[in-house]
């Protein structure tokens, strides 16, 4: 099922696009250079991001961080590994991504942990940039609420994707 | 702000190494990760490449409309006041169908210029209820197919790097249900006070 899913995607979107007479080859070929604009755009803080995580992981700081927080992460279901990604992923979505990576290699990309990162990575966003984008540029003043409510669905999230990358 | 981050990381990494006495295995690791993130860029290009392309299709066929016309009557529920101005409706159903299908750069202007008409309907320069709940379905991620991750995957070697999908859309299903009531229990609550 899940073998067919992506290749059949790919098929409709194109199909349906011809129908509209759509140019999909140009479309493509497009988006195609703005995937590799954006990749380059995040290119360089991926450098010093994952310069950072390295060296934090092999000074045993990320060791030492991990066995202080286990008590936190235990009661929320959390694999104490992925604190990390958890604890950057509000702010920087390609520190989130650095990490998580990282995670995905040192463990294993199929590993538990490498597949939590993942689904931890693939359910949350980067929630104060957002926030920020938005209520900046249409000049809101006042948040209220919308940074708890935020930050409870991220919560949920994280750990959701404890629970859900093992089940599925 | 990721200045301090960035800063803090290293220092924390310093401090760390002289506890543990690992000196001298920090110029390397600094090395090893910069090298690593451009091999990460290099296997992720091939993969983010095709996906944006076929992202940039389903924008040029319409399929963000499409979707978004979809969603008018759920809409209508969820946002009483924005759903029945169809201004706001359309930035407000054109912002989440984008964010469905990945397409970032769409979903942004749209998710601003809602917030602008919102603004405009309610005369003030505090957030309403309606911008509250629109700014957790935004940041709660409700990606239906989150390529970059699967890019990373399959760069690391997956064995089938899309197999995180029910895992992904479970979590997100639960993430945005959480927010939404969240955002109407803290609704009630700042009401009372």
């Amino acid at each position: 099922m899940l073998d067919l899913l992506i290749p059949l995607l790919m098929i409709i979107i194109a199909v349906f696009a011809l129908a509209k007479k759509q140019d999909v080859y140009s479309a493509l070929l497009d988006g195609g250079l703005d995937g590799l604009k954006l990749l380059l755009s995040i290119a360089p803080a991926l450098v010093v991001l994952l310069t950072a995580v390295y060296m934090l992981r092999a000074s045993g700081a990320i060791d030492l961080l991990t066995r202080l927080l286990a008590p936190v992460s235990r009661v929320f279901g959390i694999p104490t590994e992925t604190l990390p990604l958890v604890l950057l992923r509000p702010f920087s979505g390609s520190a989130a991504l650095a990490v998580g990576a990282d995670l995905m290699a040192v463990y294993g990309v199929d590993s538990p942990i490498g597949r939590t990162a993942a689904v931890m990575l693939g359910s949350t966003e980067t929630t104060f940039y957002t926030i920020s984008v938005y209520f900046g540029a249409a000049g809101v003043k006042k948040t209220r609420y919308a940074i708890p409510a935020a930050l409870i669905a991220d919560l949920t999230g994280f750990v959701a994707a404890s629970l859900t990358a093992q089940l599925f | 702000m990721m200045g301090f981050v960035w800063v803090g990381m290293l220092a924390l990494s310093v401090c760390a190494a002289l506890l543990e006495g690992r000196l001298g295995v920090l110029t390397g690791a600094a090395m090893e990760g910069a090298s690593a993130a451009i091999s990460l860029c290099l296997s992720l290009a091939g993969a983010l490449c095709l996906w944006s392309g076929l992202a940039k299709v389903m924008e040029r066929a319409g399929l963000t409309e499409k979707l978004g016309r979809l969603m008018r009557p759920v809409f209508r529920r969820l946002f009483p006041q924005a759903g029945n101005d169809p201004v706001a409706l359309g930035y407000l159903t054109g912002n989440v169908s984008a964010n469905l299908l990945g397409l970032g750069n769409a979903a942004t202007p749209m998710g601003i210029a809602a917030v602008k008409r919102m603004k405009a309907l309610s005369g003030g320069t505090e957030a309403t209820d309606e911008m509250c709940l629109l700014i957790v379905m935004n940041t709660a991620s409700i990606q239906l197919l989150p390529t970059t991750v699967a890019s990373v995957r399959a760069s690391l070697g997956a064995s089938s790097p899309f197999d995180i999908l029910p895992a992904v859309w479970v979590t997100s299903i639960l993430s945005v249900t959480s927010g939404i009531v969240a955002a109407k229990l803290l609704r009630r609550v700042t009401r009372r006070a």
